[in-house]
């Protein structure tokens, strides 16, 4: 029987942009990006279908993509379709707006993932580029009653377990749970890999499966926000940076060691 | 028990003592329960509670709810979280803190929605807003580009703190709290997560976490030799060595190393770049550092936005006198 693995991705402002492009507009809680800035798919989340196609490597697997938001840049979402997914899902609908926390987000996920049927595991990146909250994945697991692991380097399946080597602060550690599942991979993982031209032709004849709030059985008082952002700014710092200069570059550095002494750092 | 817990810290142990987050998360409860005018209480859970609980009582807290059960352990992470959710359903709660450790940031989301509320994850800082009465806490979003301010709308209101955000609170031996045994019903069915294996990475040298100084390198050193001349500086100076996530990302030295938003959060007194650019992914993990020391050959750097004294040059040529200098110094 064919495994089934079901990868949550989202789409977010490119984090790699200029710092000179990154703009907040205050009053509306919002990081504004030029329109010449293509979306990308969270880095974590290529990860995440980096990690399901390794799986595939090895044993017959279907990887489901699911997505949600207000708007897709479907050449930008259908990437992980030319890694190798096989199909994907996009959570579309007009309610999905930025001021859905995670708690809501979770739940149109948990209704996305109940409507596809069964599954063995779900895999997502540790956190989204954009918001950092590191929990969407995890109320997941908690709403469909699954065991999760974080932050994993490696996940693998067999006998009905999925194992996963974690990233811990002074080393790693195994940890083995029942499937179905939810696991969160970390950039430890290793580079995604880079779509074929097969692949991209592949994802190029696939469209996307679009379900709105309603065809999600939700209504838009369930995604209504637990946690509101009242406020979004960018902070100030205020270090005014001394420069070491010296004849040439090593000069500089013997002036530095001995700053640092003045300065009874060192 | 019909009382409410007022601000309930939810403390990890580490072996049966209390882990250090603890201290810092009840400065920060303090400063909240004042603000609420609410009591501050702490919640602890553990095989054999004991020990956390007395240190608990001396940290100026009204009460300590302490919930003892033999099958949990600190491999069974699906227990805490069970144990946690009966100690906030037993003593109804208006604000629940949790510290943003490895454990803490993976239980307090399914504990947001075990109790049906919403949390702020990863909060350096929380308040109180004056007119509305609620708790509001600022996290960095963003790679740590931006900083949001949450309110939870639920109660109660939860926020995972992160480590080192506050002060720890002095343990005044004169105050004793009163503990409240806090009955669990836990079965070793609800820890379906099992650990395998724990293999601890080699570690000469300095914890990067408690390092008064630190010393790291980034993409610009080009390589993993150059570490070796960091590492050569930080035994001079008994200092920690990390790297940025480029460098870790290139296999040039251990995961462990790694420094930033997604690694190791340092505060050390000094703080020592070379060739790190200070991308916002790297800030949000060394921003507590009291001063930033950059050596980097691209002026418009973002390291030297936060730097305390810079040099704008080639590192291959400034560290070796760097290096030399400190050896007499320091000899």
């Amino acid at each position: 029987m064919s495994l089934k693995i079901i990868v949550l991705a989202k789409q977010v402002i490119d984090p790699e942009m200029p710092r000179s492009a990154f703009q907040v507009d205050r009053e509306n809680r919002r990081v504004m990006t030029p329109p010449t800035l293509p979306p990308v798919v969270n880095g974590f989340d290529e990860n995440a279908v980096e990690a399901a196609l390794r799986i595939k490597d090895s044993q017959a697997a279907e990887i489901t993509v699911i997505s949600m938001g207000q708007s897709f840049a479907l050449d930008v979402m259908k990437k992980p379709l030319s890694m190798g997914a096989d199909s994907l899902v996009l959570l579309q609908d007009d309610a999905f707006v930025n001021t859905v926390d995670s708690f809501g987000v979770a739940r149109a996920l948990t209704a996305a993932v109940r409507k596809l049927g069964s599954f063995d595991l779900i895999i997502a990146g540790r956190q989204a580029s954009d918001w950092d909250n590191a929990q969407a994945p995890l109320a997941v697991a908690e709403m469909l009653n699954l065991p999760s692991v974080t932050i994993g380097r490696k996940v693998e399946v067999g006998d009905g377990r999925v194992t996963v080597e974690r990233q811990m602060p002074e080393g790693t550690e195994i940890v083995e749970a029942p499937m179905p599942a939810l696991v969160t991979v970390s950039n430890e993982l290793g580079q995604p890999r880079y779509p074929t031209l097969r692949g991209i032709m592949a994802a190029t004849r696939k469209q996307p499966t679009v379900w709105s709030l309603e065809d999600l059985g939700l209504d838009a008082g369930e995604l209504a926000p637990q946690v509101e952002t009242v406020d979004l700014y960018v902070p100030v710092t205020e270090t005014d940076c001394e420069f070491i200069i010296g004849e040439d570059d090593a000069d500089a550095g013997r002036l530095l060691a001995l700053k640092l002494r003045e300065a009874k750092l060192v | 028990m019909t009382d409410s817990a007022g601000v309930l810290v939810l403390a990890e142990t580490e072996g049966g003592v209390l882990s250090p987050t603890a201290a810092e998360l009840l400065t920060a409860g303090r400063s909240l329960a004042e603000g609420l005018g609410l009591p501050i209480s702490l919640g602890v859970a553990g095989s054999d509670a004991g020990t956390a609980t007395q240190e608990a009582a001396s940290l100026g807290v009204q009460q300590v709810y302490a919930a003892e059960d033999g099958i949990l352990s600190d491999d069974k992470p699906e227990l805490l979280l069970e144990a946690w959710a009966q100690i906030c359903r037993q003593t109804n709660p208006d604000v629940v803190l949790i510290a943003r450790t490895m454990a803490g940031r993976d239980l307090a989301p399914r504990l947001a929605v075990r109790l049906g509320v919403g949390l702020a994850q990863d909060c350096l800082e929380v308040r109180v807003d004056a007119d509305s009465g609620r708790m509001v806490a600022h996290r960095p979003v963003y790679g740590g580009n931006a900083m949001a301010a949450v309110v939870c709308n639920g109660t109660p209101q939860m926020a995972c703190v992160r480590p080192k955000a506050y002060e720890p609170m002095e343990a005044d031996e004169s105050q004793q709290a009163e503990v409240v045994p806090v009955s669990l019903s836990l079965d070793e069915s609800m820890a379906k997560v099992k650990l395998v294996e724990r293999v601890a990475e080699e570690s000469e040298g300095v914890r990067l976490e408690s390092a008064k100084i630190v010393v790291a390198g980034g993409r610009g050193l080009g390589s993993s030799e150059p570490f070796k001349d960091l590492e050569v500086i930080a035994g001079l100076l008994g200092a920690g060595i990390g790297a940025s996530r480029a460098a870790v990302d290139a296999g040039w030295v251990p995961p462990s190393w790694q420094i930033g938003l997604t690694g190791k959060t340092i505060t050390p007194d000094l703080y020592i770049t070379v060739a790190i650019s200070g991308a916002s992914q790297h800030m949000a993990g060394c921003s507590g550092s009291k001063v930033i020391v950059a050596v980097n050959k691209d002026a418009e750097a973002n390291i030297f936005k936060e730097a305390r004294y810079g040099v704008v040059g080639d590192w291959e040529k400034a560290l070796p006198s760097f290096t030399e200098t400190l050896r007499e110094l320091l000899g």
